[in-house]
C-alpha cells in the first residue's frame, strides 16, 4: 500500500512539472493557433542557463530560475518577432516548420557548444535532503520544484483571468480583429504571450537541473509530453492542461511501476488516444 | 484558357519524362559514388514526400505518422531477408499491405480529429510504435536487423561495390509514385481530395463520402511510403526502430513536401532537390568540423525559407510567374493606350 502511495505521489510530482511546461505551450497555442515545436528546446536552454550559473558561479537553482525565466522570455519574444511574425499569414504549417527549424538550431547549438554529455548540478542547497512521511520518502529537490511549478501555473492562470493584460490576451485569442478595434495592440500581445510561454518553461528549466541531468536532447520528450498534455486538456485551456499533466504524470509513474518501465510512454500516449476518441477536442475543449 | 493551361502542364510533364529518360545516364557520367549517393537520396526522399503529399498536400490531413508506415515497409523487407533468408520481394509486398492495414486501422478513429489535434495524435502513434518495436523480440527489438551478406543482383536487390543499380531502383520507385500521383491529380479522386481539403462540410454536402476518401488516400499513401521504406532498408542494409520509426523520419516527409510546396506535383521533387544536397553537402563540409554544425545551418535554412515564402519553393516559382505575367499585362495595356 505504501508502495502504491509512493508511486502515486511521484507521479503527481512529475505531473506538476509537466503542467508548467504545458501551460506555456497551451498559452501560445490558444492565442495564436501555433504549435511551438521549439518548446522542449526552450526548456533545454533554461536548464543550461541554470546549470552554468550553478556550475560556474555557484548560484543555487533556487535563485537562478529567475535568470532562466528571463532568458526564455527573451528567447520567446525574439522567436515571435523574428520568425512567427513573418509566418502567421501563411498556412498554419509554415509556423510549425519554422519552429521545428528553430528547435534543430537550438539543439545542435547546445550540442556544439556544450557537448552531448549529461550534466547534473550537485551540491545544491536542497541536494540530498528529503522529507519522510511514514513509509513515503519525498526528495526535497523534486518536492520544491513541483510545488513551485504548481504555484507558477496558478499565478499564470490568475494573470490570464484577473488582470487587464490577461483580458487583452483573452480578447485577442477570441477575435483578433475585434480586439484590434478595441484598441488592443495585438502584435504586442502575441509577442508577450510567446514571452510568457517562455517564462513558464524557463522557470521549470531553471529548477530542474538540481535533479535531472541536462543534455541537448532533454527537451525532446518534455516537448512531446507537453504537446500531449495541451491537446488532451483542450485548446488553450490552462486548467485542462494542468489536469491532463497530472493525469499523465500519474499514468506514467503507475504504468512504469506496475507494467514495465519500457511501456510507460506507450501507456501515456495510448491514454491520450483514448481520451481524444471520446472528446475529440480535449477534456476542456469545445 | 483551360486547354492552353493543360497543354502547358502536359508539356512540363513530357519534358520531365524526357529528363527522367536522360537521368539514368547521370551515374555513368558521375563516377563519384558520393554524387550517386546524393542522387539516390534525392529520388528516395522525393518519392517519400510525394507519397505523403497524397494525404498531406492534396487531402490536407497533416499526418506526422508516416514514419510508422515507412518503418513497417522497411521491417517487411528486413524480416524477409534476415529472419527467413528469402529475397526481399515477398517481404516488401507483405510489408506494404500490412502498412496499408495499419494505416486504415489507426486513421479511422483519428480522422475524427481536426487540425493540430490530428497532428498530435499521429505523433503519439509514432511514439507508441517506436517503443513497441524497441521491445518486440521477434523483430530483434532495439538491436535491429543486420543484413547478412547474400548474393548480389536484382533477385536480392543488393549490391556492395556499386551504387548504380540502386540508382535505377530509386528511379523506378520515383517514376511509379510520381505517375500514380499524376494520375490521381487528374482523376475524380483527386478532385474529391481537394474538395475535402478546402472544406469538408461543403464536400460532404455535394455528396462526397469524405471519410471514405480520406481513408483510401491514407491507405494509398501508406502503401507507397512502405515501398520507400523497403528501398531504404535495402540501400542501408540495416534497420532499427529509431532509424525508421521516429519523429525525425516523420519530419522528413513533411519538411521536404512543405519546403517544395504541398499539394503540387513537382513540389516534393523541388524540395528534395534543394534539401538533400544541402543536407548532404553541409554534412560533408561542416559535419567533420565540429558537432552538429551542419544541422545548425540546416535548421537556420528551414527557418529562412519558411519566413521568405510559407508556401514553399513552388510558391516562389508561382510568384515569379505571376510577376512576369503582370509585367506583360502592363506592357499590353500601355500599347493599347499608346
Amino acid at each position: 500500500m505504501s508502495m502504491f502511495l509512493q508511486v502515486v505521489i511521484d507521479g503527481l510530482l512529475t505531473g506538476m512539472v509537466y503542467a508548467l511546461v504545458a501551460s506555456g505551450l497551451s498559452l501560445i497555442w490558444g492565442v495564436m493557433d501555433v504549435l511551438n515545436f521549439a518548446h522542449g528546446e526552450y526548456l533545454m536552454s533554461g536548464m543550461y542557463v541554470s546549470y552554468w550559473l550553478g556550475f560556474l558561479m555557484n548560484v543555487d537553482p533556487l535563485i537562478s530560475w529567475i535568470a532562466s525565466g528571463v532568458f526564455c522570455f527573451i528567447l520567446g519574444f525574439l522567436t515571435y518577432k523574428l520568425i512567427i511574425h513573418h509566418c502567421i499569414g501563411g498556412p498554419s504549417l509554415a509556423a510549425l516548420l519554422a519552429t521545428f527549424g528553430l528547435s534543430m538550431l537550438l539543439k545542435n547549438f547546445a550540442l556544439n557548444r556544450f557537448s552531448p554529455n549529461f550534466r547534473l548540478l550537485t551540491g545544491t542547497f536542497l541536494d540530498g535532503k528529503r522529507v519522510i512521511l511514514g513509509n513515503i520518502v519525498l526528495p526535497m529537490p523534486q518536492l520544491v520544484t513541483s510545488i513551485f511549478a504548481l504555484i507558477v501555473v496558478f499565478i499564470i492562470y490568475y494573470i490570464i483571468k484577473r488582470t487587464r493584460f490577461g483580458w487583452a490576451i483573452q480578447a485577442t485569442a477570441m477575435d483578433k480583429d475585434a480586439a484590434e478595434l478595441m484598441g488592443i495592440k495585438t502584435e504586442r500581445i502575441f509577442a508577450l504571450v510567446f514571452g510568457l510561454g517562455g517564462i513558464c518553461v524557463g522557470i521549470a528549466g531553471g529548477l530542474l537541473p538540481s535533479y535531472l541531468a541536462v543534455h541537448p536532447e532533454v527537451g525532446g520528450l518534455f516537448g512531446l509530453i507537453a504537446f500531449v498534455c495541451v491537446a488532451m486538456g483542450g485548446f488553450g485551456s490552462i486548467p485542462g492542461a494542468l489536469l491532463a499533466a497530472l493525469l499523465i504524470g500519474l499514468v506514467e509513474s503507475l504504468g512504469g511501476f506496475y507494467i514495465a518501465p519500457v511501456f510507460k510512454y506507450v501507456v501515456v500516449f495510448g491514454l491520450y488516444l483514448v481520451v481524444v476518441m471520446f472528446r475529440p477536442k480535449g477534456m476542456f475543449g469545445w | 484558357m483551360i486547354n492552353k493551361n493543360k497543354n502547358k502542364q502536359d508539356f512540363i510533364w513530357y519534358s520531365l519524362v524526357l529528363v527522367l529518360i536522360l537521368l539514368p545516364l547521370i551515374p555513368q557520367v558521375a563516377a563519384n559514388s558520393f554524387t550517386q549517393h546524393v542522387l539516390i537520396l534525392i529520388l528516395l526522399y522525393a518519392s517519400m514526400s510525394q507519397s505523403w503529399n497524397i494525404i498531406g498536400g492534396y487531402c490536407g490531413q497533416v499526418s506526422f505518422g508516416h514514419s510508422v508506415f515507412f518503418g513497417i515497409g522497411a521491417y517487411g523487407a528486413g524480416m524477409a531477408v534476415v529472419k527467413f533468408g528469402l529475397p526481399p520481394w515477398p517481404g516488401i509486398i507483405i510489408g506494404a499491405l500490412s502498412a496499408m492495414v495499419v494505416a486504415v486501422l489507426i486513421s479511422y478513429p483519428c480522422f475524427r480529429l481536426k487540425g493540430h489535434y490530428f497532428a498530435i495524435a499521429t505523433f503519439a502513434i509514432v511514439e507508441i510504435f517506436n517503443r513497441l518495436f524497441m521491445v518486440w523480440y521477434w523483430v530483434n527489438g532495439a538491436i535491429g536487423l543486420d543484413y547478412p551478406l547474400v548474393e548480389v543482383g536484382w533477385k536480392n536487390f543488393m549490391w556492395y561495390r556499386t551504387k548504380i543499380p540502386y540508382y535505377y531502383g530509386a528511379l523506378l520507385l520515383f517514376v511509379i509514385i510520381f505517375s500514380t500521383v499524376r494520375f490521381i491529380e487528374k482523376s475524380y479522386f483527386g478532385y474529391y481530395l481537394k474538395a475535402v481539403r478546402e472544406d469538408q462540410e461543403t464536400a460532404e454536402a455535394t455528396g462526397i463520402n469524405s471519410a471514405l476518401v480520406k481513408l483510401s488516400a491514407m491507405a494509398l499513401s501508406a502503401f507507397l511510403a512502405a515501398f520507400c521504406g523497403a528501398f531504404f532498408v535495402q540501400y542501408n542494409l540495416r534497420v532499427d526502430p529509431p532509424m525508421v520509426m521516429s519523429l525525425q523520419v516523420s519530419m522528413i516527409f513533411v519538411l521536404v513536401t512543405i519546403l517544395g510546396g504541398a499539394g503540387t506535383l513537382f513540389g516534393p521533387l523541388l524540395g528534395a532537390m534543394i534539401l538533400i544536397p544541402l543536407q548532404e553537402y553541409t554534412r560533408v563540409l561542416w559535419g567533420g568540423m565540429g558537432r552538429g554544425n551542419d544541422l545548425m545551418i540546416f535548421g537556420l535554412l528551414i527557418i529562412l525559407i519558411m519566413i521568405r515564402q510559407p508556401k514553399g519553393i513552388m510558391g516562389l516559382v508561382n510568384e515569379y510567374i505571376n510577376y512576369k505575367k503582370s509585367r506583360k499585362n502592363v506592357s499590353t495595356e500601355a500599347n493599347i493606350k499608346g
